[in-house]
């Protein structure tokens, strides 16, 4: 301990000789370390971010549809059956810890008129408040989003997406005004942030957000239909005037005559009185999705009575493309940091080297002299050694600074994000130490090896 | 009772194919208290005979016994510690370190013996010795400030800080006027007097040797006079004057 202390002081009093070269020589550290550090949180940020857009892309939702019906041989394809409840949709958000939030979605495709122009949205979706929240689209540009209180009251109140807003209003505020979506008026409370196109190249802003209570019973009551044959079938007073209807029918035509009263009673048919098309998820983060599709099949199971062997009335899917892309960019960027830092540091290394060693040779007589007065080669390597490492020391602590100080300006005047880094820090502070050790040993050996006498009498 | 002992010692060096032998076959006897000056003619082998009987060199072959102990084949390190330990130089130059103060100048020996003492022991010692050589009012000086001198006597404290019996001063005159060079051999006589230290003076010059008791004179490797002591010290100045 002694010695260490020893050794230390004598390396800082043999630096503060030449504050000048010592500075110069830890310039090369401090720019690296600096370089690192601020590449880091750079980076980090920058990372996080690209990680944030990505995510809010849907990297981590799973969405489940109903499976696919299928007779005689003939399947249909997904979504097929009507299986999935909204009940579904509240007991996972209930049961399933794996998961973030929930949305139950239901689909139409119909035309939206708004004084004298009209648009068919790419999506219309029936839903539930909490949809913005799986797809992290809270920031809302205007208004508020609708309540629970809406979707349980099936409120005609609506949220439009930026393209809609152009299409509908022109760019003026729709907020308060109404829309007429399939002739039912919807009010405007709020329009949605502006999204671009999705991984498919489909328009997200092309949206109309409602209750699904409102868009299921209000809009698109055919779906319930549909399912329920039960329920009277209502004939749109708009296809009889259509002559075409009659070729191409695009109502429901009943191939069986209309079962009378007696008869419905007696052959009661199983009533789902609601289904949802999709319901959309969220997992807490992309490693959680695995346990997450685990946790919803074993939920789905229970609740749709299907037992082992059985097909499965539904299927879930997840977002691989978009999280394997996420994946991709943060290591690419990982890595692209850890070379610069690297580079810089070597190059930091290499600077204390060629200094090191002129400075061997311009102290050669001093080494000479300590030699002279009893010290081995071990303490003349060692005290080359500690100067190294004190000066790599140095210039990573000021190289810390400067970087955060570097980082925290970025993050001030370019408004570029930034993330503070630890783990950089302590392995800026690490790897500097160890190129002290690398770049110095060289030197401080050489040192070690000279003769006395020759060193003595160098010139 | 002798410091030094040297037994036909030998050193040859050797440059490429050729064997140039330097010394051939040195004895040589130092007294413990004595204040003996080596001479010689440039490539008489005096450096050599130097650096061996500083152990900064090993000789060949022969005996050297420094202080009862065969040093002669010791390895580097064990070299470094005698040196540590028993031998203190004053060179031509001075060899001060550059922007470091006399105080620290002569406490850096200090750093490479055994951590016995403490920042504040050796702090004390130096200044003490500072002191003696009469440099108490410039300890936080560098060498740039200092006198040529003031410097040489900065070096002859930083010698003594180890306590060493024996002191060897390369040229410590060559770089001094003749006034401080009369002072600073006026030191070491008094050190030899009244502190009992050995002092070997290496010296071509014969009003520096003329200072030291005994003189010994090398010529072709060979010690041509002066080897053993002769009866008084006295009587070997007188020798030496009278040449």
């Amino acid at each position: 301990m002694k010695q260490l202390l020893r050794t230390l002081r004598m390396a800082l009093n043999a630096l503060r000789r030449n504050v000048m070269r010592s500075a110069l020589t830890t310039l090369g550290i401090v720019i690296g370390v600096a370089a690192v550090i601020a590449m880091t949180e750079i980076g980090q940020g920058t990372s996080a971010s690209v990680e944030r857009a990505i995510k809010s892309m849907g990297a981590n939702n799973l969405l489940i549809q109903p499976g696919s019906a299928s007779s005689g041989g003939v399947t249909f394809g997904s979504g097929s059956v009507v299986t999935l409840t909204p009940m579904d949709g509240e007991a996972m958000k209930r049961e399933c810890p794996a998961l973030a939030a929930v949305a139950p979605i239901v689909r139409a495709r119909v035309q939206v008129v708004s004084g004298n122009r009209n648009w068919v949205p790419l999506y219309i979706y029936g839903t539930t408040p909490t949809f913005l929240e799986v797809r992290e689209w809270e920031d809302l540009e205007e208004g508020e989003n609708f309540t629970d209180r809406d979707v349980s009251n099936g409120n005609r109140v609506c949220l439009l997406g930026k393209t809609v807003v152009r299409e509908l209003f022109q760019d003026e505020s729709p907020v308060g005004k109404e829309v007429r979506i399939n002739n039912v008026s919807f009010k405007v409370i709020g329009v949605l942030s502006r999204r671009g196109a999705n991984m498919m190249g489909l328009d997200q802003d092309d949206m109309l957000l409602a209750p699904w209570t409102a868009i299921k019973y209000r809009v698109s009551g055919a779906s319930l239909a549909s399912v329920n044959q039960s329920a009277t079938v209502v004939q749109d007073p708009s296809q009889k005037v259509n002559t075409l209807s009659q070729l191409y029918p695009s109502q429901n035509v009943s191939l069986y005559p209309v079962p009378s009263a007696s008869q419905i009673a007696n052959n009661p048919q199983p009533v789902r009185f609601v289904n949802v098309d999709q319901i959309l998820c969220r997992a807490t983060s992309g490693e959680d999705i695995p346990l997450a599709i685990e946790q919803i099949t074993e939920l789905l199971h229970e609740r749709h009575r299907i037992r082992d062997g059985q097909p499965d009335d539904f299927n879930i899917r997840d977002m691989t493309e978009i999280s394997r892309t996420q994946r991709t960019t943060s290591n690419l960027i990982t890595r692209l940091i850890l070379i610069v830092a690297l580079v810089s540091l070597m190059v930091g290394g290499v600077g204390i080297m060629n200094i090191m060693l002129v400075s061997v040779t311009e102290r050669t007589r001093e080494i000479g002299l300590r030699m002279a007065v009893g010290a081995r080669a071990r303490d003349i390597l060692r005290q080359f050694l500690a100067e190294a490492i004190v000066l790599c020391m140095l210039g990573g602590l000021m190289g810390i600074i400067l970087g955060r100080g570097v980082a925290i300006m970025v993050r001030k005047f370019l408004n570029w994000p930034t993330e503070i880094s630890l783990l950089a820090i302590i392995g800026a502070v690490g790897v500097s130490a160890a190129v002290g050790v690398i770049f110095g040993y060289y030197p401080a050996w050489k040192a070690s090896r000279l003769d006395p006498i020759e060193a003595l009498r160098y010139e | 009772m002798e410091l030094i002992k040297l037994k036909n010692l030998c050193k040859t060096y050797r440059l490429g194919e050729i064997e140039v032998p330097v010394l051939k076959g040195v004895s040589l006897m130092i007294r413990r208290g004595e204040m003996v000056a080596l001479m010689g003619t440039s490539g008489s082998g005096k450096s050599t005979l130097m650096n061996i009987l500083g152990c900064l060199d090993r000789p060949t072959s022969g005996q050297y016994w420094l202080d009862g102990q065969e040093v002669g084949q010791l390895s580097a390190d064990d070299r470094a510690m005698v040196r540590n330990r028993k031998i203190g130089f004053v060179f031509q130059n001075f060899n001060l370190l550059t922007r470091t103060s006399a105080l620290e100048n002569v406490m850096m020996p200090l750093a490479y013996t055994a951590g016995h003492l403490n920042e504040r022991e050796c702090r004390e010692r130096a200044q003490a010795l500072l002191e003696r050589v009469g440099l108490a009012s410039r300890l936080d000086h560098h060498p740039s400030q200092l006198s040529g001198g003031q410097q040489q006597r900065v070096a002859i404290a930083r010698a003594l800080v180890n306590n060493p019996p024996l002191l060897f001063a390369d040229e410590p005159t060559g770089n001094l006027d003749s006034a401080t060079s009369e002072d600073i051999l006026k030191m070491f006589q008094i050190l030899n007097e009244e502190e009992g230290i050995t002092i070997i003076l290496v010296t071509h010059e014969l009003d520096v040797a003329r200072h030291a008791r005994r003189i010994v004179r090398i010529r072709d490797g060979l010690i041509e006079d002066g080897s053993v002591e002769a009866d008084t010290g006295k009587k070997t100045v007188h020798m030496a004057v009278s040449q």
